[in-house]
């Protein structure tokens, strides 16, 4: 191998055209695009801090804590806002918000996570490709739209059968929010399913397991985190989720462990309530209080299914 | 074999189960949209798509609604489009997945999408109206202007609500371009820019495009962040300038619903409305859907 | 003086010569490469002649392809690679920081492995590197396109379908567009990264013809794994074992008389 020496080097050295150029419309364009993906992070920041502000008062304004205060709050069991005496017992709306969102989970999950796994393991080829965009199609229909549905239909049509003496209940409004949960749960259970890799299936089908063993023991366990990071997704949905519950519960804050109560939930209360209030007022803040609630619940419920995500992401690479 | 048999039989009992799971969504789904077509379908008519309600909304149509939906999609759109577009562009072509600061945007975009819709109503209240709103008002010394629920604030709590569909829907078109596209261009001596703008941009408009169509679709159909922030039940003129308040049909639907005095009386009209928006939102879905199953096959065809 | 300004024109006349003789377009020194923890060239040194054709052969994974794309800086748009020793072209160091790298690679052209023509029509493939230096000129494009697609010898092939899109050519056809693409810069050097591997024996035999007769006017390297190819294309080469230059010869050499064990044992097919 020869070696040249600078000799050649500094004769041949003559100036070039490939020095760096400076582009000013391109450094403006990239200028923007960086700040651009700040937005996101900005507005995160900014809810945050505004729906925190309106909360703040409940703590610190001593005018407010009198009428509403954290102790105030689970000291009694009435929510009452709207009154000479008000008084706002958040165990109502909280034991509501529950029952609902148990509701729909009982019934949303189990179909869901069924259907992943037909589409994703037993449905012919040609099927699948039509499966996902219908069941997407549900995910399309808006909220407001399955509340009137719930409220004009299905509490009429549960009303037949349980004659409750209370038509709009936990039960109508959780199933009609199963129907928004369902997209939610299916699509990332289906994905996770669809994300095991084929060898995996194959080694189970050669070794003499039928394909719904396969399918129940390999596969899906395989994308158990996946599965479960779509059930908590769902559950985020379902706790946040508002003009469902706002049209079908029928908005009574009963403490009662009935599912054929009427219920009134935190986000339907915010909803119901935030329109007629008084801005600055106890009743104000409080609202912002459970939307501050919600936000604080969704993010740490985000969180938790983006982890189980990672998590099943790292296992299929073979990093755990 | 006779414990095969029994496998067998239990196989073929939870393999139904799962199909008997899928065939339950599909009935759900024609349920409910049946329902609205065989109750809504007879009170569509050119009149009440094109005129606005009489007699306390018992008759007429709901051409204001229809109005008022379209110019809040549209100046939401305006909105989210470039910042979501260019927040994708940022992410795939030049951030590393490694740099803190792209591991943030990504936190934030994953939250933002899961933050509930009534908490973006209660932002848009608290940020748009209470403080800049205000802020506007009283920096000027104007009235109440600004600081009132209108279509510019509407508009704007929307966006953000819909940033994250466009950045995620934006990425995965980018996502789907190889990577020997870029390569070819960037041999060419083209710079990352023009790469950029001349080869992954067109081919990622398709992609962009489904994400763009679907947060249309999401915005049409969320009344929960515009109920505080600019939406009424009812206005005798159309919105003419962002500061104005307007009608919408979800909002429209569900003060209808809930708090008409005589429901059979509106019921035609109530049907009519959401069968209307149910044709909107569906309809850019199916757009959108379609689209997007197009790429991934042709993704996939390009392995 | 007049005797001082002749001697000065002497020197450097002499220095031309030298220039002539040694006529190096791209030199290498001590050039190592690494992805993450993976060395992938060790010290590699060479000397790349002006409008001579250059093939690289070796194993798979050896880092041919990966030297190659070191020549036009392909390789920094992989995350977590390493580069150090130097690369001039032309004198100039590459990998000095004012390079711009887009400047760069309108001078070193490149030609992959898989053909990757822009889902655009044929014209505007090869009209693409002219465009995105401002040029808008219509007769001027026209005349370019026309020019590179006849230097790539397609031209016959597709002058009646310029606005039909190249990708529904064939494979041979479409990696001829990459070459008039690559060509209508006007790049002083081609690296074509196993250009033909894809293809059929006659596109094969094609692209080979395409590359002798565009030595005349450009600097070629190649990389391989076809030895018959560089066998009959090539003016030197050399032969890349575990990232290291094993040897680096005339072409006739390699293949007839090695110097190296390792070298012999490729070329004459006792491993790879």
């Amino acid at each position: 191998m020869k070696r040249l020496g600078t000799l050649e080097k500094n004769l041949q050295a003559k100036p070039l055209g490939f020095k760096k150029r400076f582009r000013l419309s391109e450094f403006l364009i990239e200028k923007a695009i960086f700040i651009s993906s700040f937005f996101a992070i900005l507005g995160v920041i900014l809810i945050f801090l505004f729906v925190f502000r309106e909360a703040l008062p409940i703590f610190t304004n001593p005018e407010v804590t009198k009428e509403a205060s954290l102790r105030l709050f689970f000291s009694t069991t009435i929510w009452q806002p709207i009154s000479d005496n008000p008084r706002y017992g958040l165990i109502p709306i909280i034991v509501g918000t529950l029952k609902v969102v148990v509701v729909a989970l009982f019934f949303s999950v189990p179909i869901s996570v069924a259907a992943a796994i037909y589409t994703s393991e037993f449905a012919p080829l040609r099927a699948k490709e039509y499966i996902k965009p219908v069941v997407e199609l549900l995910a399309g229909i808006p909220s407001v739209v399955l509340g009137f549905f719930a409220l004009m239909v299905m509490a009429s049509f549960f009303h037949g059968i349980f004659h409750s003496t209370m038509r709009l209940n936990a039960l109508n409004a959780g199933v009609a929010l199963s129907f928004a949960i369902i997209p939610v749960v299916y699509s990332i259970a289906e994905d996770s399913l669809n994300a095991v890799p084929r060898s995996i299936k194959e080694a189970s089908l050669a070794l003499g397991a039928n394909r719904w063993q396969t399918a129940f023991r390999v596969s899906l366990s395989v994308a158990m985190p996946g599965v479960l990071a779509g059930v908590i997704l769902g559950l985020g949905r379902a706790v946040g989720e508002t003009m469902i519950v706002l049209m079908a519960s029928g908005n009574a804050s009963i403490l009662s462990g009935n599912i054929f109560d009427s219920v009134r939930t935190m986000s339907a209360t915010i909803a119901a309530e935030l329109g007629e209030v008084v801005h600055g007022s106890a009743h104000y803040n409080v609202l912002f209080f459970i939307g501050a609630s919600l936000f604080i619940f969704t993010l740490f419920i985000n969180s938790l299914a983006h982890l189980t995500v990672t998590r099943l992401q790292r296992k299929l690479a073979g990093k755990i | 074999m006779n414990s095969k048999i029994k496998t067998n039989i239990i196989s073929s009992f939870f393999t139904g189960l799962t199909l008997l799971a899928t065939l339950i969504i599909f009935t759900i789904l024609i349920i409910i949209i049946g329902n609205i077509i065989i109750y809504g379908h007879k009170t569509i008519s050119w009149e009440f798509i094109t005129k606005a309600p009489r007699e306390g909304m018992t008759a007429g149509g709901i051409f204001p609604a229809i109005f008022g939906t379209v110019a809040l999609v549209v100046l939401m759109i305006i909105a989210v489009l470039p910042v979501g577009v260019m927040t994708a562009i940022y992410l795939h072509e030049y951030s590393k997945p490694d740099f803190l600061l792209t591991k943030i945007i990504r936190f934030a975009v994953n939250n933002l999408a899961g933050v509930p819709s009534i908490v973006f109503g209660l932002f848009g209240l608290g940020f748009f109206i209470q403080f800049v709103g205000a802020g506007i008002d009283k920096f000027f010394g104007l009235e109440v202007i600004w600081g009132q629920p209108c279509l510019m604030w509407a508009a704007l709590t929307l966006a953000l609500l819909n940033l994250p569909v466009v950045i995620v829907a934006s990425e995965e078109a980018l996502r789907a371009i190889p990577k020997e596209t870029r390569e070819a261009s960037l041999a060419l001596g083209a710079t990352k820019w023009q790469t950029i703008r001349r080869v992954v941009l067109p081919q990622a408009t398709p992609g962009i495009l489904t994400g763009a169509i679907l947060s249309i679709s999401r915005g049409a159909g969320e009344v929960a962040p515009i109920m505080f922030t600019g939406a009424a039940y009812f206005l005798p003129y159309l919105p003419h300038k962002p500061t104005d308040q307007f009608m919408e049909l979800g909002y429209h639907i569900y003060v209808m619903a809930t708090q008409s005095p005589d429901v059979e009386t509106t019921k035609p009209i109530l049907y009519g409305t959401v069968l209307t928006l149910l044709i909107l939102t569906l309809l850019l879905n199916f757009v959108a859907i379609f689209i997007r199953s197009k790429i991934r096959r042709q993704m996939k065809k390009s392995f | 003086m007049d005797e001082k300004a002749k001697m000065d024109n002497r020197i450097t006349e002499i220095s031309q010569n030298r220039l002539e003789e040694f006529s190096s377009k791209i030199l290498v020194e001590g050039l190592n490469f690494y992805y993450g923890r993976n060395h992938a060239l060790k010290d590699v040194s060479v000397n790349i002649k002006a409008n001579q054709v250059t093939a690289f052969i070796g194993p798979s994974g050896c880092g041919k392809s990966t030297f190659l794309r070191c020549l036009n800086r392909m390789n920094d748009l992989i995350p977590g690679v390493k580069v150090s020793g130097k690369v001039y072209f032309d004198g100039m160091d590459i990998y000095s920081k004012d390079i711009g790298l887009a400047e760069l690679r309108r001078k070193v052209g490149m030609v992959f492995q898989k053909s990757n023509p822009f889902p655009k029509s044929i014209f505007e493939n090869v009209a693409y590197g002219l465009r995105i230096q401002g040029i808008t000129n219509k007769s001027h494009l026209e005349e370019t396109v026309e020019k590179t697609l006849r230097d790539a010898a397609l031209w016959d092939e597709v002058k009646d379908k310029l606005d039909e899109s190249a990708m529904k050519l064939s494979g041979g056809q479409q990696q001829r567009v990459c070459i008039a693409r690559a060509l209508a810069v006007e790049p002083e050097v081609l690296l074509m990264d196993e250009p033909a591997s894809a293809l059929d024996p006659i596109s094969t035999a094609k692209i080979e013809e395409l590359i002798l007769d565009l030595k005349k006017n450009y600097t070629i390297v190649i990389v391989t794994h076809n030895m018959q190819q560089a066998a009959r294309i090539s003016d030197y080469t050399g032969f890349f074992f575990l990232g290291e230059l094993i040897e680096f010869d005339d072409t006739s050499k390699i293949f007839t008389n090695p110097s190296n064990k390792k070298t012999e044992d490729y070329v004459t097919g006792r491993f790879g």
